[in-house]
């Protein structure tokens, strides 16, 4: 039979037909690439600045000040807080408030002055070597010349020759920048993230997909039975999964482990837990199984973008860091490469636990009660 | 138990569903006595569904009271839900679970004591006996419909709520599943049951039949054909296709239907419907009688009025 334009046309109609009436995937066909665009465009930067750093002022001088300022000028540096010791300000790198410490020694200003080319040391929380490597790479041009304008006249030989000052670079947790270091625990997050959501929200979908899931409605069954009954298979699933991340981390790429593996394991609950409750709420308002998949990827994306997983968080307008926060897997890259990288401990990470935990009840309830309304 | 009245087992009164602006349910009326075969009728779209899911507590209504197994229908979903085997009009267990699996997931969802015991009876019951592990999405569609029934009653239920269970079922199938019922209706268990067909509404004890969310009457079949005072008479002869376009046009005359080589002609007005076939009555052609009207024939003329109704 002759390719007739009528029947081509026919086919055509209908299927811009069928299309106008998902809204939800004509939704996504607008949603996605303005997402996309909006996140690669505006919100990576693999270039971060403006990075808090910590002073440790043993000497409060001018030439302190020049240096402070120059390292200022670079943008790569905003310099947020000063410790009194140096122990407070590793406190702080520990708990990744501040991304760099500079330590500026007690006899700074009279060492530079009798030409012992004094040393500062710059301490880098390296976890991600991509967010410091920038920085870190203009650090070295001031060492050079942030003093410039302080040593004229009888001070200019001081900078004739060698530099005046020595910069000491120490990039802790990852001393030889190695990216899997970093990228491998994220990886852990992110696989949990797109399997736990894209496999819950096709679990219930299916389920009245099929029309089993008036049948189970019908029953004595309790909403939150029939949900945590749906879950907690799906956590073995992501343990499993966890495991065989942790077993690659470690003997694959040699990852350092140097904190706690139960804590890890314990965190990860919470976080699955989060994610399980994401699938499940996509997955009241899906009406088929397609749809259930398109949603997930709309969180999967941003997710997988804003959370510092795969561009560094610093790096990114503020915007995006707000939204990045209120994504749970932020927090958990945050808190695995912590006790991987730093050995932080219980303490350490208690005060990013928080927003995993108020996630997972807003997501929870969210859940719970869409399922409520399934028939209504 | 809430109720008093031990002898009902479904009575509510104006019950009512919206969805959005739409009135799918519009202050239904029903009283079923325990132990009776109520038959539930009306075209496609009428409600039927939906009155059935705020029995069982799946959807809640609007308004309305009432009771239902001596349970408040607004407040006490849950103790409903636990007395009541409701079949939903697809099959809606899980395909990709085995005939047993299917019926040990249900059995342990209403807590069945002894519940392996309770699973063997039921598949030897069946006649499963030996296939128990085929996947249920395997089955035909009389097995797909016995196995939801077992399904339904595995919990051993008070009230049975079936949703045109026979549709897509060969007619031996049908007439077995009738005689289940009918023998449970014996036992004491009370069946609601939706159908289209005519001849499983007349195996019912009452029916009751509903359009556009209202129900325009209910009783027992003699009951909802006497009441709806329909004349009909019945024409053979040749040419009945000629006839019947002439005759549709009469005043008096409300449905004109062709059963194989005689003609049913039905209009409400008995002295307007005479009137209106004298012209042909004379004739030598054809052959005309009084019967008695069909329960059809009421439900299609109940239609009509429902819709002038819903206008």
């Amino acid at each position: 039979m002759r390719f007739a334009f009528h029947r081509f046309w026919a086919v055509v109609l209908k299927e811009f037909i069928q299309m106008k009436r998902d809204r939800m995937t004509f939704g996504m066909m607008a949603g996605i690439p303005l997402l996309q665009l909006t996140l690669f465009g505006f919100a990576i930067n693999a270039d971060p600045k403006r990075l808090p750093t910590a002073v440790v002022a043993g000497d409060q001088g001018p030439f302190t000040r020049s240096f402070i300022a120059a390292m200022r000028h670079t943008e790569y540096f905003a310099f947020t807080r000063e410790f009194p010791t140096q122990a407070e300000a590793a406190r702080a790198l520990e708990l990744g408030d501040a991304q760099f410490v500079v330590n500026i020694p007690e006899d700074f200003s009279r060492r530079l002055l009798r030409g012992e080319q004094p040393s500062i040391l710059v301490e880098a929380d390296a976890t991600d070597p991509s967010a410091t490597g920038p920085a870190i790479a203009a650090l070295q041009n001031i060492a050079q010349n942030a003093l410039d304008r302080d040593l004229t006249g009888p001070l200019e030989k001081l900078r004739a020759g060698r530099a005046p000052i020595r910069l000491q670079v120490h990039a802790r947790y990852n001393p030889e920048n190695i990216t899997q270091y970093n990228v491998v625990p994220g990886l852990m997050g992110v696989v949990l993230t797109m399997t736990m959501i894209i496999i819950t929200a096709l679990a219930i979908t299916r389920e009245r997909e099929r029309g089993t899931m008036e049948n189970l409605l019908a029953t004595p069954a309790r909403p939150l039975e029939v949900m945590t009954g749906k879950i907690l298979p799906y956590i073995l699933v992501g343990y499993v999964q966890l495991t065989l991340i942790l077993l690659a981390a470690r003997f694959i790429f040699d990852v350092p482990m140097v904190g706690s593996l139960a804590l890890v394991y314990a965190v990860a609950l919470l976080f699955i837990a989060s994610n399980l409750a994401v699938g499940i709420t996509f997955s009241t308002l899906a009406r088929n199984q397609l749809q259930a998949v398109q949603m997930a990827f709309f969180f999967f994306l941003p997710s997988i973008l804003l959370s510092g997983f795969m561009f560094p968080f610093r790096g990114m307008p503020e915007w995006a860091q707000w939204v990045g926060s209120c994504l749970p897997l932020t927090h958990f890259l945050r808190i695995v490469r912590g006790i991987l990288l730093k050995g932080n401990g219980l303490t350490e990470i208690a005060p990013k636990l928080w927003p995993i935990l108020l996630f997972m009840t807003l997501a929870m309830t969210l859940a719970l009660k869409r399922y409520r309304q399934t028939l209504d | 138990m809430d109720s008093a009245d031990p002898d009902h087992v479904i009575d509510v009164v104006g019950l009512t569903k919206r969805f959005g602006d739409r009135t799918v349910v519009n202050g239904i009326d029903l009283r079923v006595k325990r132990g009776e075969i109520f038959g539930f009728l009306g075209p496609n779209g009428s409600g039927k569904t939906t009155f059935i899911r705020m029995l069982c507590g799946l959807l809640t209504p609007e308004s309305g009271t009432g009771s239902c197994l001596g349970y408040d229908v607004l407040r006490r979903q849950r103790e409903i839900r636990e007395h009541v085997g409701y079949m939903t009009q697809k099959f809606s267990f899980y395909e990709d679970l085995s005939i047993r699996e299917n019926l040990d997931f249900i059995a342990r969802l209403y807590a069945v004591p002894n519940r392996r015991v309770a699973v063997d009876a039921t598949i030897d019951r069946l006649g499963f006996t030996g296939r128990s592990q085929q996947l249920a999405g395997q089955l035909s569609g009389g097995w797909k419909q016995r196995l939801a029934l077992a399904a339904c009653l595995i919990h051993s239920p008070q009230l049975l709520l079936l949703d045109e269970p026979t549709a897509g079922v060969d007619p031996k199938a049908r007439r077995e599943f009738w005689d289940h019922i009918h023998q449970l209706a014996a036992e004491g268990l009370t069946v609601l049951i939706t159908t289209h067909y005519m001849d499983e509404a007349e195996r019912c004890h009452r029916i009751a039949y509903i359009a556009y969310g209202s129900l325009l009457a209910q009783g027992t079949v003699e009951d909802v054909v006497a009441g709806a005072r329909l004349t009909t008479w019945e024409v053979s002869g040749p040419g009945l296709p000629a006839l019947a376009e002439e005759i549709r046009k009469a005043k008096g005359v409300e449905q004109v239907v062709p059963f194989g080589n005689t003609m049913h002609v039905t209009g409400r007005n008995e002295a307007e419907l005479e009137s209106a076939i004298v012209p042909w009555r004379g004739g030598v052609a054809h052959r005309w009688a009084r019967v008695p009207s069909r329960l059809e024939d009421v439900f299609i003329s109940l239609m009509g009025q429902g819709r002038d109704n819903f206008k």
